[in-house]
Order: structure tokens, then C-alpha cells, then sequence
């Protein structure tokens, strides 16, 4: 499902990352965690096709996605990578059911089904005219999670998910993650330095940071 | 969700900033509008009235007053003429036909025209109702006179001494309408028709004691039958050919006390003169596009830099930077598109409004609402001011850089 082989990257010559290579199957998890400066999301952005590497590839369903150019490279993260921020960062001057729409549109996606679906599936539903503005943190971070979802992607990559939230909204969003995963039957990756996480994802790996 | 509902949702998420640029813009493409409307339909509305006509002769005075008054019937005559003299005149070889005009009466503000049967064939009337005036203080009136004052065929009323409307009234004696025209469009609408002998027998005194002048049928071609010194105000002459136009006028100036104008020539220069101040308008309608435009390039430059993490956002869940670049684009288009709609709506709404009240001014013959093809040019030009405005920040939009805007 997801393979990254031989990555290496460097922001300049003093910052040379250190980066394990990842094979995951569809269904199955991976924690990477590391302190901040480790260059996590860095993997993460190489991961989801944001940040190509100096060397090395990375495939996602058998298709090594920097060997896609341009627009193709968008479609194809769109449709098949879902990425979680942490913050929600969804977009205010649309509605919830806008911001899914929109992430649909870009992907070449039409399927409306599974916006109700997905919207159902968070308990946002009744929240899916509503909006940004008015939503509770927790709230935004499932709409977030809904959108990067509902094109039911082949990788989920989740960036810090849960590092502004309280112990309960934290467990349910890991909760809500796994468990969306699974269904779709998609490879997740959650990058973060938060140990309430491991009690969740055993699987796990560590970055080393700067080497 | 379709492109150009992204960019709207963006542009109404800030709505008096958005508000603001479509008003500024709407301004300066409403003066454009006007002008163009005011200058097409006054400039066709001057062609038309004075087609037909070659030359004006006149009493001494301004040849512009001469023809504003006596073509267009708005300014005041400059005098009156012999009428001997005036029928020496009109006798030239190079003279088809001369109608005599006598002017100086008015009915609530329309002026009554005193004239023959050539008038009414220059403007190619057609009567609606009744038929043209055969007997002294018999008229007819153009269709917005019978209009304004509902008047119809068979109805009396009193002229007043004068040309506007707060003169004093000729009390002897009524006239009679005796037909209507039809609508046509050209200063006849707005006129009272009738004969130069009415327009006489209201001023000479010892006429209106012949009573048996009354009866007698006036005359329909030329110039009256009379022995006495009589005045008219004005000739409308049509050449019999070109040469005409090289030797009369300047016969007529030098060898008499009268005057001779050309309408082409006197409006031509009456648009020459208006054009410095129409110029300026222009001008000034440009500056304020040019603000508009800056302004809104301005504001899609302020919003790219709150923006960046939504269009890194956009290009995570499958944007390509082309369609980001088109989503600004977008932007900048509706916002002028929309600017350019409200200003040529601003504009005609303008007009309409300074229509108003305005039945027997200069300005009566304009039709606020009717959109020309240069309206399409204004949109089109806006359209590119919103292209030419967003095109950097748009650019800005197609560099965003993913990784480095989502890691800040």
C-alpha cells in the first residue's frame, strides 16, 4: 500500500535527515514519534507527495507518485492521500459540507454519497450547513478528519492529530482514525511527539532527529 | 463546488471590502456609460432633426443661437427678418426650396411654430389624427405636446407671448386643434404647428379687426399673400446643388442685413467645444477605473498573504497550482465583471433619472434604457482591468510553496 525506500533529504548540507524506510499494507498502522526538530513532518510531507526527497521513492498503490509531474501529482495525492494538520485548518468561507465538497472537486472525485456518509460516520452531520466559525475545536478537528476521508484514501497521514487537544478529545479522534482506517481499509500513519498516542498504535518508530 | 463558486464564497466572506471595489469601479464605468449613451443619442437625435435642412437664415446674432433655435427649438431666435428681404433671398437660383419659420409663441412651454405644408413634409409627418391647419389659428400638435397636455382634434386654448412658459397670455383669441401627429422621434413631437398667418393676426393689432381675415384660407406653400411689412423669424433652405453650399452662404452674409448658418457646421462646433469638458469627464472616469482597478489589486494581494495556508490547504486535497492560479484570476474577473454590470446599470439609471422633469429641454430625446454595443466594450474592459489587477497575486497563488506553508 505504502513504501518509501532509501529517502534522504536535507534542508541544506548540516541538516542531513535521517530516514527509516516504511512498508505498510492496507489496514495496518505505524506511530512515527520523535521530538520536535526531528524531522517527522518532514517525512510526512515526503510521504504525502508535498516535499520531494534528494533521492529515493515512494510508491502509494504501486504508482511511485514523484514520478508524477504537476497537476497529475495533485490529482493523485487528492484522491488517494488523506492528510490530517494539526490544527483543522479547514477553509472559514465555506461550510463543512463546502470544505468535503471542495476536496472532492479537486480530486476529480464525484461521489456525494460519501459525504453524507463520512459526515454521519463524525457525528457532524447536523453541523454540515454550519459555519467554520461556529464550530467547537473538537468539531473542527473531526470536519477536518472527514475531509481528508472522504475520498477514501489509500494512506491516511496524520500530523500532530491530537497535540492541541485534551486527554478525551484525543483519544476520540486516534478512535475515530483507526477506526475510519480500518473500514476503508487504508494505511495510517500518525506523525507526533504525544505519548498518549502509543497506547493506541503499538506499532511504532522512532525519529532520531538530527544526526 | 465548481471554481467560480470558490472564488465567490471568498469574496462574499469579506463583504464590504468586496462591496467597496464593485462600487469604485461601478462609478467610474457609469460615467463612462452615461457619456457614451449621452453622446450617441444627442449627436443621432442632432443628425436627425437637422436632416434635410442645409442652411439657416436668420437676423444677425450668433449663427449657433440661430440654429439651436430654429432646428432644434431650444435656445431663443436672434430676431426677426423682413420678409421682403427673406423672399429676395429665397428667390437664388441655387435654392430648391426656403420654408419660413415665425417663432416667438409658446403653450405651456411648447413652442408654436408658425410655418406651410413644407415643414411637415421635411419631417416627414404622418397624422394620427385629424388633418394639417387650412384656416387661420388652426394648428396641429406633435405627440408628446398632445400628450403632456391631453389635449385632442377639436380643443381650444390660449398661446402665450414668448418662448418659455411664464409669459403673458394672448387673451383675443383661441387656437383650434384641428390634428395630431404621429410619433416620429424628431423636435416636431414637441412642437405646436400652424400657419405664419396665425402667428401674425396674434400680434398685429389692426388684423384682428378684419374679421374676415379669419376665414380665409392660409397659404399652404411659401410665403403669405400679403402688402404689408411683415416679419418672419427664420428660412430652413434646401440647396439645389453642392455648389450651394460654397456661394450662399457667404452671398447671403455679405450682401444683407441677414445672417446664414450651416447646422452641420455650427454643431460640429458645438461638439467641439463641449468635447474639452466631455474629455475631462472621460478622464476623470478613467482615474477612478485605474483606482478601482489598484484597489482591487490590493485587496487580492493583502488576501494572498492571510491565504496562504487555505491555497496550501486547496493544493493538499488535489489542487493544481494552475487551478489555484485561476481561482485568484477568478477572483479578480467577477469582481470587475460585476462591477462593470452595477456600472452600466448606475449609469442608465443616471440617465433615467435626469430625464426626468426634463420634457422640453435638450436633454427630452434621450431614452435611458435602450444598451448599446459599446455597453459590451465596457464589460470587456473591466473584465481585463480584473485580469490585469489579479495577475500578480495570482502568480503569487501558483508559487505557494506546499510543504514550507504547512510546516510554519
Amino acid at each position: 500500500m505504502i513504501l518509501a525506500k532509501d529517502i534522504s533529504f536535507q534542508y541544506d548540507a548540516n541538516h542531513q535527515f535521517d530516514i527509516p524506510d516504511i512498508k505498510l499494507d492496507e489496514g495496518e498502522e505505524l506511530l512515527i514519534l520523535g521530538k520536535s526538530g526531528s524531522g517527522k513532518t518532514t517525512v510526512l510531507n515526503i510521504l504525502g507527495g508535498l516535499l520531494k526527497p534528494q533521492s529515493g521513492t515512494v510508491e502509494i498503490g504501486n504508482t511511485s507518485i514523484y514520478d508524477l509531474k504537476g497537476a497529475a501529482l495533485d490529482k493523485y495525492r487528492g484522491a488517494n492521500i488523506g492528510v490530517i494538520f494539526q490544527k483543522p485548518h479547514i477553509l472559514s468561507p465555506l461550510t463543512v459540507e463546502e470544505n468535503l465538497q471542495l476536496a472532492q472537486y479537486f480530486s476529480e472525485k464525484r461521489e456525494k454519497h460519501l459525504i453524507e456518509k463520512m459526515l454521519n460516520d463524525l457525528g457532524i452531520a447536523h453541523k454540515k450547513n454550519s459555519k467554520i466559525s461556529s464550530l467547537s475545536e473538537g468539531e473542527a478537528q473531526r470536519v477536518s478528519i472527514a475531509r481528508a476521508l472522504v475520498n477514501n484514501p489509500k494512506v491516511i497521514l496524520a500530523d500532530e492529530p491530537t497535540a492541541s487537544l485534551d486527554d478525551e478529545n484525543a483519544a476520540m479522534v486516534i478512535h475515530m482514525l483507526k477506526e475510519q482506517a480500518s473500514r476503508m481499509k487504508s494505511a495510517l500513519i500518525v506523525v507526533t511527539h504525544d505519548q498518549r498516542v502509543k497506547e493506541h498504535i503499538s506499532n511504532y518508530i522512532l525519529m532520531g532527529g538530527v544526526s | 463546488m465548481n471554481m467560480l463558486k470558490l472564488s465567490w464564497k471568498y469574496l462574499i466572506s469579506k463583504p464590504l471590502n468586496t462591496g467597496l471595489n464593485i462600487l469604485l469601479l461601478a462609478l467610474g464605468l457609469a460615467i463612462i456609460a452615461v457619456l457614451l449613451l449621452v453622446q450617441d443619442q444627442f449627436e443621432s437625435q442632432m443628425d436627425k432633426d437637422a436632416k434635410g435642412i442645409d442652411l439657416v437664415v436668420g437676423a444677425k446674432g450668433s449663427p449657433l443661437q440661430l440654429i439651436l433655435s430654429s432646428v432644434y427649438h431650444i435656445d431663443f431666435p436672434t430676431g426677426n427678418i423682413d420678409m421682403k428681404e427673406a423672399k429676395a433671398v429665397s428667390r437664388n437660383r441655387l435654392i430648391k426650396n426656403a420654408i419660413p419659420l415665425s417663432l416667438g409663441d409658446n403653450y405651456e412651454g411648447y413652442r408654436i411654430v408658425g410655418t406651410n405644408y413644407d415643414y411637415l413634409e421635411l419631417y416627414e409627418v404622418e397624422f394620427e389624427k385629424g388633418k394639417a391647419w387650412q384656416k387661420p389659428f388652426e394648428v396641429v400638435l406633435g405627440q408628446d405636446v398632445a400628450k403632456a397636455l391631453q389635449l385632442g382634434v377639436g380643443d381650444k386654448f390660449m398661446g402665450s407671448h414668448g418662448i418659455g412658459s411664464s409669459s403673458h397670455e394672448h387673451d383675443h383669441h383661441a387656437y383650434v386643434v384641428t390634428g395630431i401627429l404621429a410619433k416620429s422621434g424628431r423636435v416636431v413631437d414637441k412642437l405646436v404647428l400652424t400657419s405664419i398667418e396665425s402667428v401674425w393676426f396674434t400680434h398685429y393689432e389692426e388684423d384682428e379687426h378684419d374679421h374676415s381675415a379669419m376665414d380665409r384660407p392660409v397659404a399652404t406653400k411659401g410665403f403669405p399673400n400679403t402688402e404689408g411689412d411683415r416679419e418672419i423669424t427664420t428660412l430652413l433652405i434646401q440647396y439645389r446643388s453642392p455648389m450651394a453650399a460654397v456661394q450662399l452662404p457667404r452671398f447671403i452674409n455679405s450682401r444683407s442685413s441677414l445672417q446664414a448658418a450651416s447646422p452641420t457646421f455650427e454643431i460640429s462646433r458645438l461638439f467641439e467645444l463641449l468635447g474639452v469638458g466631455i474629455k475631462m469627464i472621460k478622464g476623470l472616469a478613467f482615474v477612478i477605473v485605474s483606482i478601482a482597478g489598484l484597489s482591487i489589486f490590493i485587496a487580492l494581494y493583502n488576501s494572498l498573504k492571510e491565504r496562504k495556508y487555505d491555497l496550501a490547504v486547496m493544493r493538499t486535497i488535489g489542487a493544481s497550482k494552475k487551478q489555484l492560479f485561476f481561482h485568484i484570476v477568478l477572483e479578480g474577473i467577477i469582481l470587475t465583471g460585476l462591477g462593470a454590470l452595477v456600472g452600466i446599470l448606475m449609469g442608465h439609471l443616471f440617465l433615467s433619472i435626469l430625464v426626468i422633469g426634463q420634457e422640453q429641454g435638450a436633454l427630452s430625446s434621450i431614452t435611458p434604457w435602450v444598451f448599446l454595443k459599446e455597453e459590451v466594450w465596457i464589460v470587456l474592459f473591466a473584465v481585463v482591468v480584473g485580469v490585469v489587477a489579479s495577475i500578480i497575486p495570482a502568480s503569487g497563488a501558483y508559487r505557494t510553496d506546499i510543504a514550507k506553508q504547512l510546516t510554519k
